[in-house]
């Protein structure tokens, strides 16, 4: 091996062996930072960890809005089989309506309620969040053409 | 009938294209082809701009006998939006996209620069481009399209884009996406030609230039859009669809940086061709993300499947067959000329890694929701993540930079360069230790953040002063100096804006003040107000101090009943130092409403810092035009080193 083939053969390893770390680092830091979806369903099934953050979208329950002190409001999601309450203090999205889907992130509290740090705006009425679709699709309760 | 004349217009450029792509590559074998390229290429750009004029005629005119019109306008719609919403929809923003690319090619054909064989080879690989991009209009979103019978009503434009900010975002956008295409037509050139020297990174540069500058202003453009128009007071979402106009950008960024070395030593030629192929495949990335709907945003116009797979077609075609023309022809070139540790090219060198680690990081935060998303994971990746990573990558970048300026070509002094950054030095220190003394809260990173942009604005005054003491004004020479100050403002305003931020979120019935800052504000009621094509529920609050009554600011929210969407319309009103920015909420019964308030210290200075990072890019390109059209003038490749 010539002396330029070994200077190359090192910095093509020291550049792998940089490569590989820097992708183990993203990884590792990728894993702390992403928010999965969950339905209703998967809430009840999966026992999620109080803190831990996500985001959860269903229906918004008919006739389960209450508006509390402040801009403080609770409601219900559902994807017709289970149902989340939600608390909120916040700017609603203008199509925030009951019976509507929505998409809220946040985390579980240690009581069984979802603490919305965002409810995430839409904005179209004709649109619907697909991951909602998604969800109301797995639950049986998403009818085509609707 | 207009609909027809654009029909046909665009036929005739996708012959045109054909015979350029043709004709440019067989220049290659014979030079005389060159002429025919570039006749095909001066004559694509004159119908592409008839097939243009004719859409923008039709949305003006309401034609809603073509579908594109019917679907996206409305006869009430202000005369502005109806030239705007030409490509506020996906068959209009393509042929936006290609009349830009006709633009360039245009002017590849008309410059000539690099000699007759690399210009017609480029020529050749841009009208394929064309090629590719026309047949996609054509087949899959033709925006000439009719509707039978006719409508008597459109469907409208989506509120959102009814804002002046359409004007100017997507043009300068696509001007940036779109220009690393005639780098990338250089870059293939020269794979082609084999002549791989200076001359054809100095043939692409002022492409490369434009390309960057739009890009810049596309990208802070947007997100000044995005600051006012969503109500969310933040100006970076880290949102895919603006990860897709970043990456781009930090590619180019590096391209730029990373062939002044090519040009002016011979160092990098291959990592250059590299840079300038991955530029524009992150373009084409950009616009599959963007137009195809895999990411549901305002920007996702498309929801026809095949749309999705012949842009992705285009792409992979596109970026393995220049991948694979690389690995070709890269070998076979000529090293580069070496230097020594110390030198201005370790420091560009440094530049590019960090540049290219930021855009593995933006890239992998990217796609990896998509990529899951196919196996039925449905995910999101949180800004925090992002901002772990970018932001120590870019400080550390900025530590680095000023070096880059001091530094000889092949081997420069680092003691030196470091004396005469010593003011620099300075300057950081006192930055860093007034924001530890004077803001609160008191942060470390605020303190270092302050330091950093002290350090490289102050570099940027070093070198003014080292210009003026020697009278050299040469305006080319202003470029590093403006576009790294500018980069130090940015980071100001970003901090300022994310470490000292105060917000508020009340509801007020009228009468009810609320405090944000150093600011108290008096809800004064909502009435309605009708728009040309919307119904507002207008805000009037007033800025108190001391009881006293000192400004006064009204947020709307409005209502689009033709489309059936409502938008938020925030109030901002700034010193220039420090933004105070109220959003009108929902409402809540009995006349109460929803406010929220940000005091935004600081932001700004991130678009002014854009700015004259742009200013820096237009400088740049100053020297390079002034040298193409008065003969005396050398381009700044035969100057001295210290010339950028």
């Amino acid at each position: 091996m010539t002396p330029k083939k070994r200077r190359r053969l090192a910095f093509a390893i020291s550049l792998l062996v940089a490569g590989a770390g820097a992708a183990a680092l993203v990884v590792y830091a990728l894993q702390d930072n992403v928010l999965y979806f969950y339905s209703p369903s998967d809430v009840a099934a999966k026992h999620i960890a109080p803190g831990v953050a996500f985001r959860i979208g269903g229906l918004v329950e008919k006739n389960s809005v209450r508006h509390g002190k402040g801009a403080a409001i609770s409601f219900m999601v559902t994807d017709g089989r289970t149902r989340v309450p939600v608390a909120y203090a916040g700017v609603l999205p203008a199509l925030f309506r009951e019976g509507q889907g929505v998409v809220a992130m946040g985390a579980m509290d240690g009581a069984g309620t979802f603490d919305a740090s965002e409810i995430l705006a839409k904005h179209d009425e004709r649109y619907m969040p697909p991951e909602v679709v998604d969800a109301l699709k797995r639950s049986g309760r998403w009818k085509e053409g609707k | 009938m207009t609909g027809e004349i654009g029909q046909l217009a665009l036929c005739l450029a996708l012959a045109l294209a054909c015979v350029q792509a043709a004709a440019g590559l067989w220049g290659l074998k014979d030079e005389r082809a060159a002429g025919v390229a570039s006749g095909a290429a001066l004559g694509m750009f004159v119908f592409v701009a008839l097939s243009f004029g004719a859409l923008v005629v039709g949305f003006v005119t309401s034609d809603f006998s073509i579908a594109d019109v019917a679907n996206n306008s409305h006869t009430l719609k202000p005369l502005i939006y109806k030239i705007t919403g030409v490509w506020g929809n996906h068959e209009g923003s393509m042929l936006l996209w290609v009349l830009v690319l006709s633009v360039y090619g245009a002017g590849i054909a008309f410059l000539k620069r690099g000699g007759l064989r690399l210009t017609s080879a480029a020529l050749g690989v841009q009208g394929l481009l064309a090629v590719a991009f026309i047949l996609f209009i054509l087949l899959t979103s033709n925006p000439f399209a009719r509707l039978d019978p006719m409508p008597f009503e459109g469907l409208g434009l989506n509120p959102l884009l009814q804002d002046p900010g359409l004007a100017f975002h997507p043009p300068t956008l696509y001007t940036g996406y779109v220009g690393l295409s005639a780098t990338f037509a250089y870059a293939a050139a020269a794979l082609l030609t084999g002549d791989v020297d200076r001359a054809w990174a100095r043939a692409a540069r002022p492409f490369m230039l434009i390309a960057w500058i739009a890009l810049t202003l596309g990208i802070a453009g947007g997100s000044w859009w995005a600051y006012y128009d969503l109500g969310w007071g933040g100006f970076w979402f880290w949102d895919p669809v603006e990860n897709a106009s970043l990456m781009p950008w930090l590619v180019a960024t590096a391209l730029l940086h990373s062939a002044l070395a090519t040009e002016r030593t011979g160092a990098f030629r291959t990592w250059t061709l590299l840079l300038s192929i991955m530029a524009f495949s992150l373009s084409l990335i950009g616009t599959f993300l963007v137009r195809s709907g895999v990411i549901t945003s305002v920007h996702a116009f498309a929801s026809d499947p095949k749309r999705g797979v012949f842009i992705l077609l285009i792409l992979s075609v596109a970026i393995l067959g220049a991948l694979a023309l690389f690995a070709w022809r890269a070998p076979k070139l000529e090293s580069g000329t070496a230097f020594e540790p110390t030198s201005r090219e370790t420091t560009l060198l440094v530049n590019n890694i960090f540049l290219v680690t930021a855009l593995g990081v933006v890239f992998v935060g990217t796609i990896y929701p998509i990529i899951l998303s196919a196996f039925g994971t449905r995910l999101s990746v949180g800004a925090p993540y992002f901002q772990l990573f970018f932001a120590p990558i870019f400080i550390a970048l900025m530590i680095v930079l000023p070096f880059g300026p001091r530094l000889a070509w092949r081997r420069g002094d680092l003691l030196a360069a470091f004396r005469t950054l010593l003011p620099a030095l300075g300057v950081a220190a006192v930055a860093g230790v007034i924001v530890l003394a004077a803001a609160s809260p008191r942060t470390l990173v605020g303190a270092g953040a302050f330091a950093v942009a002290g350090w490289v604005i102050g570099a940027s005054a070093v070198d003014l002063v080292a210009r003026v003491r020697a009278r050299t004004f040469a305006i080319a020479g202003f470029a590093a100096v403006l576009a790294h100050a500018g980069l130090g403002i940015t980071l100001m305003g970003v901090a300022g804006t994310n470490l000292w931020r105060s917000e508020a979120l009340e509801v007020l019935a009228p009468g009810e003040t609320m405090t944000v800052g150093r600011y108290t504000l008096r809800f004064d009621g909502v009435k309605g107000v009708a728009g040309p094509n919307y119904q507002a529920a207008h805000a009037d609050i007033d800025i108190l101090k001391d009881g006293a009554v000192t400004g006064h600011l009204a947020p709307e929210r409005r209502m689009y009943p033709a489309e059936g969407q409502e938008t938020v319309q925030t109030a901002i009103r700034t010193t220039g130092l420090e933004d105070l920015y109220v959003a009108l909420g929902d409402d809540r019964g009995q006349g109460r409403w929803t406010l929220r308030a940000y005091v935004n210290p600081l932001a700004p200075l991130i678009w002014l810092g854009a700015g004259v990072m742009a200013l820096g890019g237009l400088a740049s390109l100053w020297g390079r035009v002034r040298a193409m059209f008065f003969a005396q003038d050398k381009e700044p490749a035969a100057l001295a080193p210290e010339a950028v």
